[in-house]
């Protein structure tokens, strides 16, 4: 049929440039990465020979057993998942509020606000990291400030950049926009009509909130939370400029190993258990995500 | 003393008084409608009961108590809402539960409670149900039975058939008749449908403007509209302007343009030389083809302009050669055909002093 073929080569026509993208920059790259961490490193860096002098197919867990085996790679991993999970909680309490007030502020003002949040974009992102090393160094006002109050309370110096605190304020900075923008779009359809209600019913202000918003916009804060936490995981350029040696998060641990140590199964190994972890934690608040939502048990959540 | 007072209440949106100077009391028990035409202040009166909006002038009370200020949550009055508003993220159940929760009802009373409810609103076995689930006359009754739950002093519903079809809209309002009858809460009932509102309450305030024109039972409403505004929003209405030309006996003659003296039985005194409006239901008007028997009170001749055959009557526009136009509405069951006359039929329209009665400008 004539027909029939003209519609399977106009689906073709859409779909095929997308998947071609995907297949060629994703699913080719990451099956050389499986490959690769199952190789042995060369001698001056990159990969040995697939085939070995002897004739032998050179394939090993070595990188594998090496990655659960040593802990320090483990309490690497917790750290950046640590990192990120806080900083998803940061940006969660921050873009709330924030998302809230644009959702209900008058319609008019709604597209200024949301261009606000996005206007950090439009800078280049190691430029802003950059701005966050003078706006946390020792000479700027915010560390003599916070030195200042300290010292009168009887405490000593402590440096705000190259640490802990200087990593994740950054990491919050750069990822609040991804979670003020799905949780702007779940607010600003919620149905004023079902807080008139609530409040008829005899809900005050803190029980519409817990009763009614919060649960209506756990959508939105779950895309939120996995557009956060993901990149989150996964950064090291944070860490790397920001940071101080204690700070070393997975990321770096990635970057290390392809450009610094050069072995490139291992860095491998890394990248395909983080891709791994995030992919379950993103799969495990989707699931957790359904089950709120639509099933009886959401009414007893809510209300414990 | 009524249960539900509005003392003079009055609500202004910038230039727009939305709501004048209102004053309605309704009796413990009663199902009161506010009934007028959209933008009347219907809504906003309703809106400042339930404490969602707060009054520019006057006070609103219960049982003697003055609400004016107290927060909705704290009013021992619910709302039913035109969409519905159910909670859709919760079953029925969890809906119906959520007002005894709020008022903390000891968790072991809660499930016999929404059986209760539900049992009242004929919705057994859709606890389980999400609101997606139902159908629109199913989420009507979900949102009836969660504002009857605790048990109420006053009910608000705000248009609450306007969104169902015309079928299932003269259902639920049977069952709101009976719902009503067995809970014994007072309703206040809002609507911009006459019908509905003569079919549902026990008394009718008509509004027009953020006033009220009338308040009054049903039949009174229908029967003796005060105003103008009331007998042509309430129904189909003839009426006739003109000065007065005598009044004798108890019947006042007006006289009317393209129409002649008009002859109306005396409901006050009203002097000759002032100008009078009578109304004059259409059903009330005998329409035939032959002179009338004997000499009645009025009496016209006319040609059928216009027809609107409705299946079970047929409403007749009558020209008079003076120009001036008569409604008539005749049941076509008597006719022995589909109707009884065709437009273009000569006509002899008649009817008694006592069909009339004036009404104010």
């Amino acid at each position: 049929m004539p027909a029939g073929r003209e519609g399977r080569w106009g689906r073709w026509f859409v779909i095929g440039p997308p998947l071609l993208y995907l297949v060629v920059l994703f699913a080719i790259p990451t099956l050389i990465m499986v490959l690769a961490s199952f190789r042995t490193p060369g001698e001056f860096g990159g990969l040995a020979p697939l085939v070995d002098e002897s004739g032998k197919l050179d394939l090993n867990l070595d990188s594998y057993i090496r990655f659960f085996t040593e802990s320090v790679y483990a309490a690497v991993f917790l750290k950046s998942i640590i990192y990120a999970l806080v900083t998803t909680l940061l940006c969660l309490l921050i873009a709330y509020p924030l998302a809230a007030l644009i959702a209900q502020s008058p319609k008019k003002y709604r597209d200024l606000l949301l261009l606000l949040v996005i206007l950090p974009f439009w800078s280049n992102f190691l430029i802003r990291i950059y701005a966050w090393m003078i706006l946390l160094g020792p000479q700027a006002a915010l560390a003599r400030g916070v030195n200042g109050l300290l010292a009168l309370v009887g405490l000593g110096p402590v440096p705000l950049l190259f640490s802990s605190f200087a990593v994740l304020i950054c990491l919050v900075y750069v990822h609040l926009p991804f979670m003020v923008l799905p949780l702007y779009a779940n607010l600003e359809k919620h149905d004023r009509a079902l807080l008139d209600a609530a409040q008829d019913l005899g809900a005050g202000t803190w029980q519409r909130f817990w009763r009614i918003t919060f649960p209506l916009s756990l959508p939105g804060v779950y895309a939120g939370a996995a557009l956060v936490f993901i990149p989150a995981l996964g950064i090291f350029a944070i860490p790397d400029i920001l940071g101080g040696p204690e700070d070393t998060l997975i990321g770096n641990l990635i970057k290390q190993q392809f450009l610094e140590t050069r072995d490139w199964p291992f860095g491998s190994v890394l990248s395909i258990v983080l891709t791994l972890s995030a992919l379950a934690l993103a799969g495990l608040a989707a699931w957790v995500g359904r089950r709120n939502l639509g099933t009886p048990s959401s009414r007893e959540e809510a209300r414990a | 003393m009524a249960l539900l007072e509005i003392r003079n209440v009055t609500r202004r949106f910038g230039d727009f008084t939305a709501v004048d100077g209102v004053s309605v009391a309704i009796e413990a028990g009663e199902f009161f409608t506010l009934l007028g035409p959209s933008g009347c202040g219907k809504t906003t009166l309703l809106r400042m009961v339930a404490g969602f909006d707060l009054p520019d002038g006057g006070g609103i009370f219960l049982d003697g108590t003055d609400l004016t200020d107290r927060p909705p949550e704290a009013r021992p009055v619910r709302t039913v809402f035109q969409s519905y508003a159910l909670f859709p993220h919760m079953t029925v159940e969890g809906n119906v539960a959520f007002p005894l929760e709020m008022a903390k009802t000891p968790s072991r009373e809660i499930p016999a409670k929404i059986a209760a409810a539900l049992e009242d609103v004929r919705l057994t076995g859709f606890g389980k149900r999400y609101p997606h689930e139902l159908s629109g006359g199913q989420k009507q009754r979900v949102a009836i039975a969660r504002a009857l739950v605790t048990h109420p002093t006053v009910l608000l519903l705000d248009e609450p058939l306007a969104a169902l079809d015309a079928k299932l809209r003269e259902e639920m309002q049977i069952e709101l008749i009976n719902l009503q009858k067995e809970v014994g809460i007072t309703f206040v009932y809002v609507t911009h449908d006459q019908t509905e509102a003569l079919a549902l309450s026990h008394r009718i305030a008509v509004m027009n403007k953020g006033k009220v024109e009338q308040v009054d039972e049903p039949s009174r409403i229908y029967g003796f509209p005060r105003s103008r505004f009331v007998a042509d929003f309430i129904g189909h209405c003839n009426l006739f302007s003109g000065p007065v030309i005598a009044n004798e006996g108890g019947v006042v003659t007006v006289d009317v343009k393209g129409l002649g003296p008009v002859r109306v039985a005396a409901t006050s005194a009203i002097a000759p030389g002032r100008s009078a409006t009578v109304a004059l239901r259409p059903e009330k008007i005998r329409i035939e083809a032959v002179a009338p028997d004997g000499t009645p009170d009025n009496h016209y001749r006319g040609t059928v302009a216009e027809l609107l055959y409705m299946g079970d009557v047929t409403v007749y526009r009558v020209h008079t050669a003076g120009g001036q136009r008569i409604e008539a509405l005749l049941a076509n069951s008597a006719a022995g055909r589909a109707k009884f006359f065709e437009v273009g039929d000569a006509v002899e329209t008649s009817w008694p002093v006592a069909a009339g009665h004036f009404v104010e400008e």
